[in-house]
């Protein structure tokens, strides 16, 4: 086994994520299966292999910074717009802290 | 007209020639659209008012004898996780059904200012995870050339609108193969832009390394002209390249001879479906005819590209899936007494099982005493990947591959293990991990009448040679 029921939930934990018994015990199989096809990955040395975050391109130092000004962004009114819950101009959530 | 084999041009001429006005042919392509949608579900949803909009406009400008934009008039699908302002973008997930963008993504505002019209939003696999479409939390969609079968994925929406003739062209996203597989199962064009090429600014992120926007056509002459549209520079997006975009429509004159093609001997082996080879191999021969020298090349680290992907991509969206939190701009749950309680309901709830699988997988592969083994060991790989490309195009102009190891398969017919799932991809993730640029160009068909693909992979920014060759194939027939 590469991942147990324990692990899922813990991992699921850190992601914020609810799951149901059924769910754990699904994620807890098809994980396994994953990362046991995963493990290929140890046949080749990379000891001496740079990883690769990103696709770079050839730039000029700076290319991607713009002018330090301002510009114009959205309203609070349109950024309140797509959500569940808002109110006096904020977004409203259950409470963050036991009273 | 026929709105199945409409063509930008075809467009153009008719309105020039006052055949019909813009306004005329988004309500005819509208009406049309919207009917096969109920055979297809290419689209989750219509934006006529918006399309409207755009028509008129264009319509102004001939009245004005104004010079009209590369995509005056033309009718366009947009896949649902790029956003446009006022017309909901969903991802194809529960927890976006109510979002309403504040704002375009640049590739929206690039072909609405060359005068495309914009008909609707299309569907996909949820967050773009996914190979079928499958993953949609609306519907599935249907593959125009074989209804019981799924059009490919994760575009497979736009790939099926282009298709079935609900639009002339279309926007995808492509991370692992997401452009050009599903071009390939709809028998259409399909291409992944090197990465850079196109601002990704307003396409939805989901693994921000290897995500990009790209286009689909009926014609190879099409798509171009929409990548041409789309590429460029962007301030808005920090990894857009400072690169100058060619004219690629006007670089397609037919001639591929001289061209030293790559054929990698680890894309032909076990695994390839029999029909598909065939139909991969006659492609090979006419290239041969078309005056190209076709030469053996190696890619050793083939075999490793599905395990590294699928670490990256994952890992990837663990995090960029972090912002749905049911506060901003998602659906809340009902339940959850604190805010963390409401954070793990709403995303319980509201993520399908494909993205929830993955947030599990990417936040394994990161969390502590994992991540070296798992998510630094996948990068290193992936610099193995990159290179093999690099070694391949010192020896050889562009490499031609299949698309996926089978033509499309049965709606239902994959869904039960997701592993079987990843592994269809190897063929379009390689150079995914590479960033290079990539098309699918339809290569005939199977003996049940299935779309065969073949894809071109050129170096970075290679984008016109590719083009020229995949033109060049289809003028010459491509088995259309």
């Amino acid at each position: 086994m590469k991942i147990t029921e324990k692990e899922v939930r813990y991992v699921a934990d850190l992601a914020n994520l609810s799951l149901t018994e059924e769910e754990v015990r699904r994620y807890c199989a098809d994980l396994d299966e994953i990362l046991a096809y995963a493990e290929k990955l140890n046949e080749i040395d990379t000891s001496r292999v740079e990883p690769m975050a990103q696709v770079l391109h050839q730039m000029e130092e700076g290319a991607t910074l713009r002018a330090d000004q301002v510009n114009p962004s959205c309203s609070s009114e349109i950024a309140l717009a797509s959500a569940p819950q808002s109110g006096a101009g904020q977004f409203k959530v259950p409470k963050v802290v036991e009273r | 007209m026929d709105l199945k084999t409409l063509t930008i041009d075809g467009v153009r001429q008719g309105l020039l020639a006052r055949r019909f006005s813009a306004g005329e042919l988004t309500r005819e392509a509208l009406r049309f659209a919207e009917q096969e949608n109920q055979k297809y579900g290419s689209f989750l949803r219509f934006c006529p008012e918006r399309a409207l909009a755009a028509a008129a406009r264009v319509d102004g400008q001939v009245a004005r004898g104004e010079t009209l934009g590369a995509l005056a008039g033309v009718p366009v699908a947009v896949k649902d996780v790029i956003v446009t302002r006022g017309v909901t973008t969903t991802c194809a997930s529960r927890l976006l059904e109510n979002y309403v963008p504040p704002y375009d993504a640049t590739a929206v505002l690039r072909l609405e200012q060359e005068g495309g019209v914009i008909l609707g939003k299309t569907n996909c696999d949820e967050f773009a995870m996914g190979s079928s479409t499958e993953n949609s939390a609306f519907h599935a969609v249907r593959n125009p050339a074989a209804p019981d079968r799924v059009p490919g994925g994760s575009s497979g929406g736009s790939a099926a609108a282009v298709a079935a003739g609900q639009a002339v062209v279309a926007l995808g996203s492509d991370t692992g193969g997401s452009i050009r597989q599903p071009a390939s199962f709809c028998g259409v064009v399909g291409i992944l832009p090197t990465y850079g090429r196109v601002s990704r600014y307003g396409l939805v992120a989901f693994a921000s390394s290897l995500d990009h926007i790209g286009p689909f056509g009926r014609t190879v002459k099409d798509a171009a002209t929409l990548l041409g549209v789309i590429a460029g520079r962007d301030p808005a997006d920090s990894t857009s390249a400072a690169v100058a975009t060619p004219d690629y429509a006007s670089q397609l004159d037919g001639k591929a001879a001289g061209f030293r093609l790559g054929v990698p001997r680890e894309y032909f082996g076990p695994g390839l479906d029999a029909e598909v080879g065939l139909r991969l191999q006659r492609g090979l021969d006419l290239f041969r005819r078309l005056g190209c020298e076709i030469r053996d090349v190696s890619l050793p680290h083939t075999d490793y590209a599905i395990a590294s992907y699928y670490i990256l991509c994952t890992a990837e969206a663990s995090s960029n899936l972090a912002r749905y939190d049911g506060v901003r701009y998602t659906t809340r749950s009902s339940r959850g007494e604190t805010l963390v309680d409401m954070y793990r309901h709403t995303r319980g709830e509201g993520f399908g099982a494909e993205v929830k699988r993955r947030i599990i997988l990417g936040t394994y592969v990161l969390s502590a005493g994992y991540y070296d083994a798992y998510y630094l060991k996948a990068q290193r790989v992936r610099t193995l990947i990159a290179r093999d490309f690099t070694d391949a195009f010192a020896q050889v102009d562009a490499i031609l591959t299949p698309v996926s190891p089978f033509p499309a398969f049965r709606l239902g017919e994959k869904t039960a293990d997701p592993l079987e799932m990843y592994l269809s991809d190897i063929y379009t993730i390689t150079g995914s991990l590479a960033g290079i640029c990539g098309v699918s160009v339809p290569c005939g068909a199977t003996s049940t009448g299935l779309p065969v693909g073949m894809q071109i992979l050129a170096n970075h920014f290679e984008e016109a040679r590719m083009l020229r060759l995949a033109h060049a194939f289809e003028a010459a027939g491509g088995f259309r």
